[in-house]
């Protein structure tokens, strides 16, 4: 499951960390304390995030410091919510965004 | 609407060093950070610096952080730091408006320390906007902070410092590195980052980009080319490469949003990474009281970042009322320092882009 996970490093220390259990596009994934959403759903194996609301091209993250906003998601029904920057929690729902949101 | 004396956007190296000197002689600071933990850029960074020693040279940059927050104890001044607070808005009237965890802020500060740092640049090619291409700040980021890998094999666009540094990184993370591709003829990094990468078996390609990235939803496969000397593609050159990843390290710009704002005189310098604020040699830009220090006054390093900022601080910290001997004394010393810093024969670009730009050069 967490395949892309760096468990052995010649100069970090990873710890273990707890398992936090979200939602994404319904269905249920396992993330680590420590991780934003995105984070979690890359090591996870998910890569598209959503699509553009006019081109429909699959988009990820790109800059993942909250700069570019290439990585909006719906996060517990609030759209635009930049997932490289926003620590994710346990029971999160989290879903692809594919067109500019509507506010809650 | 809460007053302040200094208020500090960005706790990165710059802001870091700016706080510290200004505390340092009876300032009370606030500094905001948009981020969830203070250090900028070093926090990602775990190879040992280069520079010099005063500016932590063979330190690891994650432990220069450390450094710098943890000397903002017991100061004169009281150093305040709120995390997960960005700075939205600068208006004529001097109020800054900030979205300080979750909730709306008003400040006044009678002088300011804009330290934002920069943005990544991207580049033109056909299906750069598939998931898996990513930044190299973004690739670090997954890596060192989250501990998560990007892929499995990378194609590094970028041969310059964060191109080879990064690079470098991905080996030790256990992630294979296809070939790093630069359009300049000649690696824009240190030689030293190179040997140690090619020693690797990773092959570095100058005259060579990319025209191509493709893949169901995210990035499969990328065509290379290499380039003749006007910059066009040499017919018959193409490679495919199998990559899952294609990362960007083709430079920084300014991230000066917020100088904008504020309506300061900004100049279109290339050697320093794009639009810059003019300054004086106090680092102060045409609004009074408003300074600048860091990667957002230019593109340079963390070294000379730390230097700005500890000008930054003293010029702030003396227009504010609070200045000695001492600090007098400092300030020239840290002229001297960047002057140093950029004195060898790969800075001239910087030089003349500083001199420009205003600064002390
Ligand atoms: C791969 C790599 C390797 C490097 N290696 C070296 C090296 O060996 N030696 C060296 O000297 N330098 C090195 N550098 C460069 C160095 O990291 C940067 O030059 C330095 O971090 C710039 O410092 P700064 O304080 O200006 O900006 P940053 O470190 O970018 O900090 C800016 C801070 O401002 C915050 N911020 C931005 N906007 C807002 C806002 N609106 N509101 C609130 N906060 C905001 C950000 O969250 C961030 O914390 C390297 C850089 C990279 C990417
Ligand atoms: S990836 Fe750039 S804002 Fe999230």
């Amino acid at each position: 499951m967490n395949s892309n996970r760096i468990l052995e490093h010649p100069i970090l220390e990873f710890s273990e960390g707890s398992d936090i259990p979200f939602s994404f596009d319904g269905k249920e994934l396992v993330g680590k304390s420590g991780d934003t959403i995105a984070s979690a759903l890359h090591a996870a194996g998910v890569r598209v995030l959503g699509h553009h609301f006019k081109t429909g091209h699959a988009r990820g993250f790109y800059c993942a410091i909250g700069n570019c906003s290439s990585c909006l998601m719906i996060v517990n029904g609030v759209p635009n919510v930049r997932v490289c920057v926003e620590p994710l929690k346990a029971g999160m729902v989290v879903n692809s965004q594919n067109d500019r949101g509507v506010l809650p | 609407m809460i007053s302040i004396p200094l208020l500090i956007v960005g706790a990165g190296p710059a802001g870091l060093c700016a706080a510290y000197r200004a505390a340092e002689v009876g300032v009370d600071v606030l500094i905001l950070d948009r981020a969830q933990k203070p250090g900028g850029q070093l926090v990602k960074q775990t190879h040992k610096f280069f520079g010099s020693e005063k500016q932590f040279a063979s330190t690891r940059g994650i432990e220069i952080a450390d450094i710098l927050f943890k000397r903002l104890e017991d100061l004169p001044g009281r150093v305040e730091l709120l995390t997960d607070a960005t700075v939205i808005g600068f208006y004529e009237d001097g109020v800054v408006t900030a979205e300080v965890q979750g909730k709306f802020m008003k400040y006044r500060p009678e002088a300011c320390i804009v330290a934002t740092g920069a943005s990544e640049k991207t580049l033109a090619f056909t299906g750069n906007d598939l998931p898996g291409v990513y930044g190299a700040g973004a690739v670090q980021t997954l890596m060192n902070e989250y501990g998560v890998r990007p892929g499995n094999r990378v194609l590094m666009i970028g041969a310059g410092n964060i191109g080879l540094i990064v690079s470098y990184q991905l080996l030790q993370a256990g992630v294979q590195v296809a070939a790093i591709l630069d359009a300049a003829d000649e690696i824009g990094g240190y030689l030293v980052h190179a040997s140690k990468i090619r020693r690797a078996g990773v092959p570095i390609l100058t005259r060579h980009t990319v025209g191509l990235a493709y893949g169901d939803e995210k990035v499969e496969h990328a065509i290379i080319h290499a380039l003749d000397d006007e910059w066009n593609k040499i017919p018959g050159s193409e490679q495919q490469l199998d990559v899952d990843v294609i990362c960007v390290a083709v430079g920084l710009s300014p991230l000066a949003d917020l100088l904008w704002q504020a309506a300061v005189d900004m100049k279109y310098i290339g050697a320093l990474g794009g639009y810059v604020p003019l300054r004086n040699s106090d680092m102060m830009t045409s609004v009074a009281g408003l300074y600048i220090a860091g990667d957002v006054a230019g593109i340079e390093e963390a070294s000379s970042a730390m230097v700005e900022g500890e000008i930054a601080g003293i010029s702030a910290a003396g227009r504010l009322g609070f200045s000695s001997e001492e600090s007098h004394l400092l300030k020239k010393d840290c002229l001297q320092q960047l002057r140093q810093l950029r004195a060898g024969p790969g800075s001239e670009k910087i030089r003349t882009g500083m001199a420009l730009a205003g600064a002390y050069v």
